[in-house]
């Protein structure tokens, strides 16, 4: 997921503000009130919007700091604890940033065989959309693809590698 | 003959002169007891220059890579003949050979002449002579026909030495995106050509039953997509890309049908394409994973790869009655069936103690042979004449590929020079 700037926001606020103020230079008191008024409701907007767009800063944060590759058992497609856990961090600001989509790659280790591990790398793929759905995520918004084994991170063989590879990659 | 030779020559003017950094070499880890001793004398070159191809040094390698037969040294020959008036029995007897095969080849206007005689030994007599012509160029197919030949006479059943083998070779790039490159090479690993070169994977290369084309999975849009491609042209055709898994392509015997794995409609399941109309049929329904179809030889019935019982297993599809039986019971894990032309050896990757190895399950007693010692090993896939099988494993932590004998006594090993090899799909016969 690529998180927007939020600096490009905050310039497009900024800029409509400055409008504003360029047109409020009227001669009468109601005009001068209703302008200040104007002001102060476009005041209390952006102020709105500034902290809305700290709060969405403060998730996408979140979502940073949890990563966002989820890791699975051997064999399994079940969502681990920690998995659930990050999730919901990102889904956090998936809620607010609606326009955004997301594409969930999904991995096995190298055991078994390579097709059967394509399938396997789906079901898991699948598994984090299905949690992403049911907790308010639009399907058309979420592209799921596998890569089975094909894409290792850790090249070696052992638990200690394989671990690694057992995984979906949030994009 | 003729047209297959002209459809070997144009594969690498038509695919270019690509570099194959994953050129294969051989190395024998376990012989049979009693193989049989045969002498092939370096074949004597009719000039002009100098012969293009030792011919006796590559039926040698054939020979040895049977397992079934102990090519003489060189150096302990007494003579070199090249025709039935130059050859002494008491010469070869003395070395305690059984068979002795000599030969000679020409060139004439680019076309290329070889012709050979093989003499029993013991009974002092010329049991064979034969001949082959083909392009200058395609010297070691020759070759591998007259060691085709040789074996099809002692053995009885016929050789798979003139056949060739695709697989995958991946460079390893850590941090960032292997190179993956579909190979086409000779059996015996020689002449190798990258077919397709990506950054995405490429996987589950297989031939057609003519020998003419081959399918594969390729990421290279980014996502997986099934393509068929005609080797002596190099033309290829995107037969699917639908959204989630494409894949494990698989021609019917009659050419006719490619099944494949789709997860378009829900759960991996098997669907077959007819490739003149592009019509899609589902076979399986399950909502378990279904895949890595394979056709028994009379075109009848699919096996394939389902976890509908928990653990991977293989069943088999009637696709006339659209029954679904299990066929294996023994192990936790059965994958990837490949059966042999006679419809009663199937081979699969079966787990045990936490490795992976290659067995052998008779489909008429429904007994299971576990072939290999070493771990990881997958993707087996059967000579054409069912003697050996081909599969990948793990070596100093490098993927290569090596094969058994589906007795399970004789094995080697085809390391390349660099990078990992995986997936080796060997060809059918070649259309004579």
């Amino acid at each position: 997921m690529k998180y927007l700037p939020v600096a490009g926001k905050l310039c497009a606020v900024l800029f409509t503000a400055l409008v504003l103020a360029a047109c409020s230079g009227s001669d009468t008191k109601d005009q001068d009130d209703a302008a200040v008024a104007a002001a102060a409701a476009e005041e209390a907007a952006a102020q709105a919007k500034a902290a809305q767009m700290a709060e969405l800063q403060r998730l996408e944060d979140a979502a940073a700091a949890v990563g966002n590759v989820f890791y699975f058992e051997f064999d399994s497609s079940a969502l681990t604890q920690e998995s659930i856990n990050q999730l919901n961090a990102h889904i956090a600001v998936l809620r607010q940033e609606t326009d955004r989509n997301v594409r969930l790659e999904g991995h096995a280790d190298e055991r078994g065989t390579r097709e059967y591990n394509m399938a396997l790398g789906e079901r898991r793929a699948n598994s984090v959309r299905d949690y992403m759905v049911a907790n308010g995520i639009a399907t058309y918004r979420i592209e799921t693809v596998s890569y089975g084994e094909e894409r290792p991170v850790a090249y070696g063989s052992g638990e200690s590698n394989w671990s690694q590879n057992r995984r979906v990659e949030l994009k | 003959m003729k047209r297959l030779l002209v459809v070997l020559f144009a594969l690498p003017l038509a695919l270019g002169a690509l570099a194959a950094r994953a050129q294969l070499t051989i190395e024998i880890t376990e012989g049979v007891d009693n193989p049989t001793p045969i002498a092939v004398v370096p074949f004597a070159w009719q000039g002009p220059g100098v012969a293009p191809e030792d011919m006796a040094a590559v039926i040698d390698g054939d020979f040895a890579r049977s397992g079934l037969f102990a090519p003489v040294d060189r150096a302990d020959m007494l003579g070199r003949p090249s025709s039935e008036q130059e050859v002494f029995y008491r010469d070869w007897r003395a070395i305690d050979t059984d068979y002795l095969l000599i030969g000679r080849a020409s060139v004439s206007e680019g076309q290329m002449r070889v012709e050979y005689e093989l003499f029993n030994v013991l009974r002092q007599t010329r049991v064979l002579r034969g001949g082959h012509l083909g392009p200058a160029s395609e010297a070691r197919m020759l070759a591998h026909r007259v060691a085709d030949d040789v074996y099809e006479h002692i053995r009885g059943i016929r050789g798979a030495f003139a056949t060739r083998l695709l697989y995958v070779s991946v460079t390893r790039v850590p941090g960032g995106k292997d190179y993956f490159r579909l190979t086409l090479a000779d059996s015996d690993g020689a002449r190798p050509i990258v077919l397709l070169e990506s950054r995405e994977p490429i996987l589950s290369p297989t031939w057609s039953p003519d020998g003419r084309e081959i399918a594969y999975v390729s990421f290279e849009s980014s996502r997986p997509a099934i393509y068929r491609q005609e080797l002596a042209t190099g033309r290829r055709e995107q037969l699917t890309s639908f959204k989630g898994l494409n894949g494990s392509p698989a021609w019917s015997p009659d050419g006719n049908t490619l099944a494949m794995v789709l997860s378009k409609d829900g759960s991996p399941d098997i669907y077959l394409m007819d490739l003149a109309s592009k019509r899609l049929t589902r076979v399986t329904t399950h909502y378990a994973i279904d895949t890595e179809p394979t056709w028994m030889p009379d075109g009848r019935s699919l096996l394939f790869t389902s976890d509908r019982g928990g653990k991977p297993q293989i069943y088999r599809y009637d696709l006339r009655s659209r029954n679904v039986e299990r066929v294996t019971f023994e192990g936790t894990y059965n994958a990837r069936a490949r059966i042999a032309q006679d419809g009663r050896n199937m081979v699969v990757v079966h787990q045990q103690d936490d490795r992976f190895h290659i067995a052998l399950h008779d489909l008429k007693t429904g007994r299971l042979y576990v072939l290999t010692s070493t771990e990881l090993d997958e993707s087996p896939s059967i000579a054409p004449n069912g003697s050996m099988v081909l599969y990948a494993t793990k070596h100093s932590g490098r993927g290569i590929l090596a094969a058994v004998s589906v007795e399970g006594g004789f094995k080697f090993r085809l390391p390349a020079r660099e990078g990992d090899v995986r997936e080796p799909a060997w060809s059918p016969y070649m259309t004579r």
